[in-house]
């Protein structure tokens, strides 16, 4: 199996002020082309703060991040946002969509800043829109979807520039569970087309669905295991 | 950086906030009408100025006579000099920085009279060049006094405009005949009618001029009263002083350093010093404009700035999913610019019909004649947009690196 994360050591620590806190302890962990994974823990054990590093939206203050075998730590503020754009679609729990804008408008955010030309941008949006369900609600703004439709439109957003990889950071936390139930099958199909798909998540019932869990406690994996076999046996 | 990005960012970005964007661009374009109209009325107020202070003539020099103050050649002090009818060709043919020169008998109280009308009138002697140095610019139908008069003596009477009014009314004066101490005078014309600021023998609206030769006839001066000269260049009003008293020291004995010998009343000179005063006005009316624009300009610093933490989040959002910073950068520069300019242009064109509105409004007032009216010229227009350009870059930059300086995860925590 392919390697396309590999995590050694990865420490994180926060100054606010006076204070110094160490969210992340040394964090070890390797994924695989094509898993999927999910990683659980209490409140405040690090999962945001690890699930940023590994999008790239943050940087470990130690330690080693390999991304495709590419040591991340030392890329460049636009190298970071080139693998933001392409290589790393992320789904947030508060869906982070623009408010002003509409759901195609949204989508189409990554596809101008990958410079993709408008008649292409166009039929991307509208096919992007559609794989998720929204085919009728391309000219709705945020306010005037459901949660789970917004989070919807944010899928397609992550799934834009075609990325290896998905990062989802408790993307049913603000969902009801018939929504919720919706948005992970909908991580169970990119997970059949071959994403690796990583999701922070507080829901047992989403971690059956993966074939790998991670528990996380005070800034350090306290278990990794593979429950595919689980599945199969 | 990808240019076609960046405006289609900027472009989809604007149509979402064309309120405070128009907000913004109005504070803008107030400043821009105040800064305009400030410095256009400085600019009038000095045309109109310059063209009341050539009333009297543009660029001369006028020269009395006066009284020794040194000793020269073994004669005493407090000798009285005298000007002759034959200085103005002497001086010309001597310093040919010269280009006009004229010399001017005065005679106050003299009876003028036309039928039944008798008036007591200041008299003067002129010459032709009078119409260049000192603007006795004839109005149509009449002419001033020529050549032939001076060298035939001739009875002729050019007169200024309020002196035709006392005499003649509405009437035609072109012509008529007017006794002068008795003497029989032709009217050939009227002077144009003029603003005038200054002047050494009275206002122009009163002359009553007849050639210098005919008045030395007639009233038997034996001098001038003064003469009244024009270099061809201004520059050399000081090199034209020091001439004349050399050429005159020369001639009637006195030394050429000898400052109260002969006394100069150099309108360059006194032009240079209101320049200079106009200059601080305009300068002062400049501040206060370029005051307004900078409050203008603060504002919209302000409001790049609110509007930059208000849109934080929305900043990272699209940081997260791959802009650059230089692309969050070139969007809200290009924002503070597209304000700074478009608030520029409406300001400055509301500006323009505003004060070519105000030239076409035929008020007839003697403070318009005196103020002026404002102008623009391309020398504001070019001020303005010099500091419009600064101004949109420094309230754009700060901003607009202050959104670049977002930090994705910290502006999408989510607790
Ligand atoms: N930007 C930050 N500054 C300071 N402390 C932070 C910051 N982000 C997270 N933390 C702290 O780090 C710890 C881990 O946070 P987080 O990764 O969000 O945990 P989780 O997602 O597992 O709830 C928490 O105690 C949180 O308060
Ligand atoms: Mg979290």
């Amino acid at each position: 199996m392919q390697e396309i994360i590999r995590l050694k050591q990865v420490k994180k620590a926060y100054q606010t002020g006076e204070m110094h806190f160490e969210a992340l302890k040394g964090i070890n962990l390797v994924v695989n082309k094509g898993d999927y994974l999910a990683v659980v823990g209490p409140s405040g054990s690090g999962k945001s703060t690890l699930m940023n590093i590994l999008g790239c939206l943050d940087l470990a203050t130690s330690g080693e991040y390999r991304l495709d075998g590419e040591l991340v730590n030392t890329l460049s503020s636009n190298q970071l946002a080139d693998i933001r754009n392409k290589r790393i679609g992320f789904v947030f729990q508060a869906f982070n969509l623009l408010p002003y804008a509409t759901a195609a408008e949204n989508v189409e955010v990554p596809l101008l800043f990958a410079h993709v030309n408008s008649k292409e941008r166009r039929k991307r949006v509208t096919e992007l829109l559609a794989r998720v369900g929204l085919a009728d609600k391309m000219n709705n703004k945020p306010t005037e979807m459901s949660g789970g439709e917004m989070q919807r439109v944010a899928i397609a957003r992550s799934l834009a520039n075609e990325p290896e990889i998905i990062l989802a950071d408790e993307p049913t936390g603000n969902l009801d569970s018939k929504s919720g139930a919706a948005i992970v099958s909908m991580f169970d199909e990119l997970h059949k087309a071959g994403k690796t798909i990583l999701i922070i998540t507080h829901d047992m019932s989403i971690a059956e669905h993966t074939e790998r869990l991670v528990t996380m406690k005070d800034g350090l994996i306290e278990s990794n295991g593979d429950l595919s076999g689980r599945r199969v046996g | 950086m990808h240019i076609g990005t960046v405006l289609n960012v900027f472009m989809r970005d604007f149509r979402k906030q064309k309120k405070r964007i128009t907000l913004t661009l109005v504070a803008l374009a107030w400043g821009t009408v105040s800064i305009m109209l400030l410095l256009g009325f400085g600019e009038g107020l000095h045309q109109q100025l310059s063209i009341n202070r050539q009333g009297m003539g543009g660029e001369i020099g006028i020269l009395w006579p006066g009284r020794t103050t040194k000793v020269f050649k073994g004669m005493g002090k407090g000798r009285r000099t005298h000007l002759y009818m034959s200085d103005p060709a002497y001086l010309k043919s001597r310093i040919p920085l010269i280009k006009n020169i004229g010399g001017e008998f005065h005679r106050w109280g003299a009876k003028v009279q036309y039928k039944d009308k008798i008036m007591s009138e200041h008299i003067t002697g002129i010459t032709p060049n009078f119409e260049e140095m000192r603007n006795h610019i004839p109005q149509m139908g009449g002419r001033m006094i020529n050549a032939a008069d001076i060298a035939q003596k001739r009875r002729v009477f050019f007169l200024g405009f309020e002196l035709k009014e006392r005499l003649f009314g509405d009437q035609d004066p072109i012509g008529e005949m007017v006794s002068i101490n008795e003497m029989p005078f032709t009217v050939i014309g009227v002077m144009a009618e003029k603003m005038q600021m200054n002047s050494y023998s009275g206002d122009d609206a009163n002359l009553g001029a007849i050639p210098n030769t005919t008045f030395e006839v007639i009233f038997g001066d034996p001098y001038l009263d003064n003469i009244v000269y024009q270099p061809h260049d201004p520059n050399d009003m000081k090199e034209i002083e020091k001439q004349i008293f050399e050429a005159m020291g020369a001639k009637y004995k006195f030394d050429p350093t000898d400052d109260n010998a002969l006394g100069i009343w150099d309108t360059v000179a006194g032009m240079r010093e209101f320049n200079n005063i106009l200059l601080g006005i305009k300068v002062f009316l400049g501040i206060i404009g370029a005051l307004t624009l900078l409050i203008s300009g603060v504002g919209v610093a302000n409001i790049m700035y609110v509007s930059i933490k208000e849109r934080t989040r929305e900043i990272g959002i699209k940081m997260a999913v791959g802009a650059r910073r230089s692309y969050v950068l070139a969007q809200f520069l290009l924002e503070a610019m597209f304000i700074t300019f478009g608030g520029g242009f409406f300001g400055m064109s509301v500006s323009y019909i505003l004060i070519e509105g105000f030239k076409r409004v035929p008020i007839e007032s003697d403070v318009l004649d005196f103020m002026g009216r404002p102008t623009i010229s391309l020398e504001i227009g070019l001020v303005v947009i010099s500091i419009l350009g600064i101004m949109g870059l420094l309230a754009g930059f700060f901003p607009a690196l202050k959104a670049a300086s977002v930090k994705p995860a910290e502006s999408l925590r989510y607790e």
